[in-house]
């Protein structure tokens, strides 16, 4: 019997803390080789194709960047959320309704064009998400409401919702019965930052930019030391005059607005048209970017193109090994777990203590 | 008038669910810790049951597999909020995250095949009995099952030593931690009775309820008993009224959706998840209530000190 023992350390390790993402990554890949190899398949090669294959040509590298573009800008988000102690996993809700309120001008007022159409969109599908975003703070700071469950439960009824448009007002009234709206005008679709190679649009800029500016924000302004000390210590934020409802307003507002945009970039740019799904899971894969890129939106960058890696590898290792893409919400999840069991190093040192070594040292 | 026994039955069986599960996370949270892997635990609980019923041709090896793997999976999240001390949200949403894609990958090869359905309890003459002989005596097994184990954790809770030194420990796991209490020992065993509660939840969906695989079929009930264990307070009866009452919002919407009244279907589907906050929104407003009422080291990291 081998029981472990956590002993504190005087101070966070530098060390670990910096390793900690690779450690869980590794670990990852060898419990994935594991897992090939109970369902059957090559090991080395399923590894290859998931995480190899997809970087080997620039198409599919557009491919990585436009899955990474939606998952960097809701972590980005999510990272003040977490830090603030504020538990947002609604962003999968926000980023629909930024979807569908985004989507409102070119659905509802197809000839309205010029320069000003996607900068507006842009806008509305923040407000959408933040707008959706504030009723779980809403309920926490007035109602004392647990936002966890609320901003879950509205992520069902965001579904519910967009479904509901997709298949009645904003169908497109020529899609032969299909569900979903009509195709946008190239004035409304975001544009692509280079056409010769390979899709990845204007999103990915967006998230890099969003990236930069809550990183300086929170290292380098007031209001990063607020999110933080709020985060660490609820007290000392009182005693310091700040104010945990307006944090929570202002974490979930951000959130919402930065998983709002990634909606509506995903929309606009990605899809071309409103359909009754637009996100394979996006805002609940965000959580675990927003982890293992250990809250840090520099750090969450790189954490988003590893995720987005595995959505493609998942495509890829079912084409050529006929492995199922079910695989990569296991990869997804399993990451998660290392990455968070690799975090207690940071903070603790980890002793095997085998119990009857252990009496046997308390009997002499 | 058989009408009504009918909808009852229908009322019953859409709460068993979500009272197994929730009265499982009661004694979890009871006992310090939050498992928000309820939904993940639950959906390995309904795939392992299902599989396993198929390959075996018995419904009841099918429920005992998917105990066997809620606990399984809840061993998991044990060894990293208990043994790791994580955080015990994160953790837990990785489990749902996990569960789910794990489910999936199992579930692949069950997709669209018919499953073994668990037989309804059949007593001569006492099932027969108008009106009522089905309701209370010609049921689904586990139903039975649902209201033993809420009173068995009403028992344990509040009337054995056990019980008590396990709330205790929830109030205050320092304090229990100096009296010599084994706080990790009792935690460990809490978090796997959440997760065999999960999975015995889960396996009433695919093997009782709906006796089929499909992908994601908890369909946020795991959730839903999350928010059923605020709303009943952490106390077993008003956790069971609260499941009743929101099977009965399940089984109205569905009767809703029968009939049409011209209402989108999106609309009623989104009234169990509207009514989980209208419900939370109400029985937290009273911020002294809940403090009173709330474990008190809920949720927070233990690391005993030697």
């Amino acid at each position: 019997m081998i029981r472990v023992e956590l002993i504190r350390r005087p101070q966070q390790s530098a060390l670990f803390s910096a390793l900690s993402p690779f450690i869980a990554f590794a670990l990852t890949l060898i419990a994935g080789a594991i897992l090939f190899w109970l369902i059957g398949k090559p090991p080395l090669p399923a590894l290859y194709s998931y995480f190899i294959e997809p970087l080997t040509e620039i198409w599919s590298v557009h491919e990585l960047i436009i899955k990474a573009t939606p998952l960097i800008l809701i972590a980005v988000g999510l990272s003040v959320c977490y830090i603030s102690n504020n538990w947002n996993i609604g962003a999968e809700g926000q980023f629909i309704f930024g979807g569908i309120v985004g989507s409102l001008l070119p659905i509802l007022v197809p000839g309205f064009g010029g320069p000003l159409l996607l900068p507006l969109m842009m806008i509305m599908g923040m407000i959408g998400g933040a707008a959706y975003a504030a009723i779980p703070a809403f309920l926490k700071t007035r109602f004392n409401t647990n936002e966890i469950l609320t901003s879950l439960m509205l992520v069902y009824v965001a579904q519910l919702f967009l479904d509901w448009l997709a298949r009645g007002v904003f169908r497109d009234p020529n899609g032969s019965g299909f569900p979903g709206s009509i195709r946008f005008p190239a004035v409304a679709r975001l544009p692509e930052i280079a056409p010769s190679q390979g899709g990845a649009h204007l999103g990915i800029v967006f998230a890099i930019v969003a990236a930069l500016v809550v990183w300086f924000m929170l290292r380098s302004t007031l209001k990063g030391f607020e999110v933080r000390l709020i985060g660490t210590s609820p007290r000392a934020g009182r005693f310091a005059g700040f104010s945990a409802s307006k944090m929570a307003f202002f974490a979930f507002l951000t959130s919402g607005a930065l998983a709002g945009l990634a909606g509506i970039t995903e929309v606009s740019g990605a899809i071309g048209q409103l359909r009754e799904t637009i996100s394979p899971g996006y805002g609940f894969t965000a959580i675990i970017v927003a982890f293992l890129g250990r809250l840090n939106p520099i750090g969450i960058v790189a954490a988003g193109l590893v995720l987005a890696l595995t959505y493609l590898g998942g495509e890829a290792a079912q084409i050529s090994l006929g492995v199922s893409d079910k695989v990569a919400r296991v990869f997804q999840g399993m990451l998660l777990f290392f990455v968070l069991g690799c975090d207690t190093l940071i903070h603790y040192r980890i002793r095997l203590v085998r119990r009857a070594i252990a009496s046997a040292l308390e009997k002499s | 008038m058989e009408i009504a026994q009918n909808i009852l039955l229908t009322i019953a069986t859409a709460a068993t669910p979500l009272l197994i599960a929730a009265i499982g996370e009661l004694i979890v949270e009871r006992s310090g810790v939050l498992n928000l892997g309820v939904e993940g635990m639950m959906v390995i609980g309904a795939v392992c049951g299902f599989a396993a019923a198929i390959l075996t041709g018995n419904a009841w090896i099918g429920v005992a597999a998917g105990i066997a793997g809620g606990a399984l999976l809840s061993l998991l999240f044990g060894f990293l909020t208990l043994s790791l001390a994580t955080n015990q949200v994160a953790t837990g949403l990785s489990l749902t995250l996990l569960g789910i894609g794990l489910s999936g990958l199992i579930g692949e090869g069950f997709v669209g095949k018919a499953g073994v359905r668990l037989p309804t309890l059949d007593i001569p003459v006492l099932t027969d009995i108008p009106l009522v002989g089905r309701l209370i005596f010609g049921q689904d097994p586990i139903f039975y099952m649902s209201i033993a184990l809420t009173a068995g954790v009403m028992w344990f809770l509040f009337r054995t030593r056990a019980g008590l030194t396990l709330r205790s420990i929830g109030d205050n796991h320092k304090s229990a931690h100096a009296l010599g209490i084994p706080v990790i020992r009792y935690r460990y065993l809490a978090v796997m009775f959440g997760g065999a509660c999960a999975g015995l939840a889960g396996a009433h969906l695919s093997i009782v309820y709906t006796p089929q695989w499909v992908e994601n079929m908890t369909a946020g009930r795991g959730w839903i008993a999350l928010a059923l264990v605020v709303f009943g307070s952490w106390r077993p009866w008003r956790v069971l009224a609260g499941a009743y009452l929101f099977g009965a919002v399940t089984i109205g919407q569905l009767h809703a959706q029968a009939l049409g009244f011209g209402i989108p279907s999106q609309l009623l589907s989104s009234l169990p998840y509207l009514a989980t906050i209208v419900v939370l929104v109400l029985i937290s407003r009273d911020r002294r209530l809940t403090t009173m009422n709330t474990p008190a080291s809920l949720g927070q990291p233990f690391v005993p000190d030697r």
